[in-house]
């Protein structure tokens, strides 16, 4: 992330503020995505991920700060970067009462392609996206899963440069999302820049080389999956002890903080990697006298253990 | 330009799949016909001959109105989807989006107008007009629709949801009766004649009869044209200032 590209970079955003009455949505956002890499912006609700991208796809004008999309200021040079990115919003944007075919038809004219190439270009994303048999039907009678591949589909009539997905997987099942992330790596390796904010760890993990982490509308860590898994453990040790003495004896020797302390239940969290190696280590390390931990599990670690460990830091 | 042809292409598929709309704005008319030629014809004497000859007129105004006010709802709609930010994020003009749904009224008002004719031919509806006289009373009608269009959308612009635009059109389908569309204007209260004689409909009903049933029509015409630009020139901008505070 720190020399620029030669190409430039394909988001960069310095400063970005954004507030709605009293709420500081955005708190001055600063963000560099390389051209052809895919960044996702991971934020639990409200950290402010849509009026990101929203400020970035130029549908909301921030209150201070400076962006460029593409090259293009999102503020002084709104067509230019209209006309390079697409977006998929959070909530589907399909005409309900339209089929497939007819909404992508109809991306592809507005998007200036003549009437022909619109069609092809249909057929070609519903084929890619698996709805070629859907097609023809209604958006209404869709499932979930389908409509949400269909409203990526319309973000994709014509090449845009930089690609938003905003929570493209949320409300999806397993095997949707899987098909979901397949579609973001095949835009990656197609030279694409994809932008895409997400609430699960995991998902910024597989997809993104490029991680940055919002809250309460400020990036509060950025860098590339392995770097931020080093720094936040991606599981978290539970730990329930004998006596509220050796709760207060065992919290005092967690290093760091602990990510959850509940004197009443004597239950104490603390990070790990979940190797075997680390908890037999982690439990010496808190318990060296081998009488005060009396049960331990190991827990994969939720987005509010990543929250809470980095705000400790 | 094409965004605007595409647009009111679409705007035109979604009004035909609106099942309970295609009917409401086809059996209106029929139902208000009836209901004026056979419950009231009897009680209301007009003076220009039979009934169902001076209120047929006012029958396809109504229903115009009606059918005009109910882009309000339709843009309402696609304002609180998220329809309208993926059309901004494409670059295309707010001023668009709506000229597609006053195209998409001004085919369904077409469509209803005819439906509303039928009816009142079949129930006795004669009028006397040559073929001009016809080309102008359709096209007054039409630049009314027009004009009611776009200032539904102003409406539909400033709901902040489709029951709440849905209210427009009732004072839409208010609006015909304080007027000589159902009932000569000297047989209402004196404090409404002020306004029956100063409200859009009212010129543009009395263009309608005077063309359709071959009378002098003054300065009725005129008058209609001169609303309709008025209205026009009102609702237009107003519609492209509200879309972008709407989205900012
Ligand atoms: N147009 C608006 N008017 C007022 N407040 C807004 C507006 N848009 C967003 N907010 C507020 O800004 C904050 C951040 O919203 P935003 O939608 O950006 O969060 P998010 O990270 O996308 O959340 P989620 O995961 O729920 O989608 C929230 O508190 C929200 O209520
Ligand atoms: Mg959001």
């Amino acid at each position: 992330m720190d020399s620029t590209p030669a190409e430039g970079w394909a988001i960069e955003a310095r400063g970005l503020r954004k507030r709605y009455g009293a709420v500081r949505v955005l708190d001055g956002l600063d963000l560099r995505v390389r051209p052809g890499s895919v960044c996702a912006l991971l934020g639990p609700n409200g950290a402010g991920k849509t009026t990101a991208v929203r400020i970035l796809t130029t549908l909301t004008a921030p209150d201070a700060g400076r962006a460029r999309v593409a090259g293009h200021d999102v503020v002084t040079a709104r067509s230019r970067v209209r006309r390079a990115v697409s977006l998929t919003g959070q909530y589907a944007a399909l005409d309900e009462e339209q089929t497939g075919e007819e909404n992508l038809r109809m991306m592809g004219r507005l998007r200036g392609l003549p009437r022909r190439q619109a069609a092809r270009r249909a057929a070609e994303l519903l084929e890619r996206f698996g709805l070629t048999d859907a097609g023809r039907r209604r958006v209404v009678t869709y499932s979930g899963g389908m409509r949400r591949r269909l409203d990526i589909a319309a973000g994709l009539t014509r090449d845009p440069e930089v690609v938003f997905l905003d929570e493209p997987t949320t409300g999806l099942d397993p095997r949707s999302r899987r098909t979901m992330w397949e579609v973001v790596a095949s835009l990656a390796e197609s030279g694409v820049t994809v932008f895409l904010t997400t609430q699960y760890l995991e998902e910024a993990d597989q997809l993104a080389h490029q991680v940055a982490v919002l809250d309460r509308g400020r990036l509060i860590a950025e860098g590339a999956p392995e770097e931020l898994k080093r720094r936040v453990a991606a599981r978290r040790l539970d730990l329930t002890l004998v006596d509220r003495h050796a709760y207060e004896a065992v919290h005092a020797r967690v290093v760091g903080g602990a990510l959850h302390a509940s004197p009443g239940e004597l239950l104490l969290s603390v990070p790990t990697d979940g190797s075997a190696a680390h908890v037999r280590a982690l439990l010496d390390e808190l318990d060296p006298a081998r009488v005060e931990i009396a049960r331990f599990t190991v827990q994969g670690a939720t987005l509010d253990d990543v929250f809470l460990e980095l705000t400790h830091e | 330009m094409s965004d605007y042809a595409v647009l009111a292409a679409r705007s035109i598929r979604l009004s035909r799949r609106n099942l309970d709309a295609v009917i409401v704005s086809l059996a209106l008319p029929v139902l208000l016909m009836l209901v004026f030629v056979y419950f009231f014809g009897g009680a209301i004497e007009s003076g220009t001959g039979t009934y169902v000859t001076y209120v047929a007129p006012g029958v396809l105004i109504l229903c115009a109105g009606y059918g005009a006010s109910m882009t309000a709802t339709t843009v309402t709609g696609d304002m609180t989807t998220g329809i309208v930010d993926r059309f901004r994020s494409m670059d295309t003009k707010g001023t668009a989006l709506l000229a597609g749904h006053v195209a998409a009224s001004t085919v369904r008002n077409a469509a209803a107008t005819a439906a509303v004719l039928a009816v009142a031919f079949a129930v006795g509806f004669r009028p006397r007009a040559d073929v001009p006289q016809w080309l102008a009373a359709i096209g007054i009608l039409l630049l009314y629709v027009v004009a009611l269009s776009w200032l539904s959308a102003v409406a539909g612009l400033l709901a902040t949801s489709p029951e709440a635009a849905g209210g427009f059109t009732f004072f839409v389908l208010f609006l015909p009766y304080p007027s000589s569309a159902f009932v000569p204007i000297d047989t209402m209260p004196g404090w409404l004649h002020g306004f029956a004689e100063h409200q859009p409909v009212t010129p543009v009903i009395e263009s309608m009869r005077a063309l359709l049933l071959d009378q002098p029509a003054g300065s009725a015409p005129w008058r209609a044209l001169a609303w309709c630009a008025g209205l026009l020139a009102l609702a237009v901008p107003a519609c492209a200032l509200l879309f972008r505070r709407r989205t900012r």
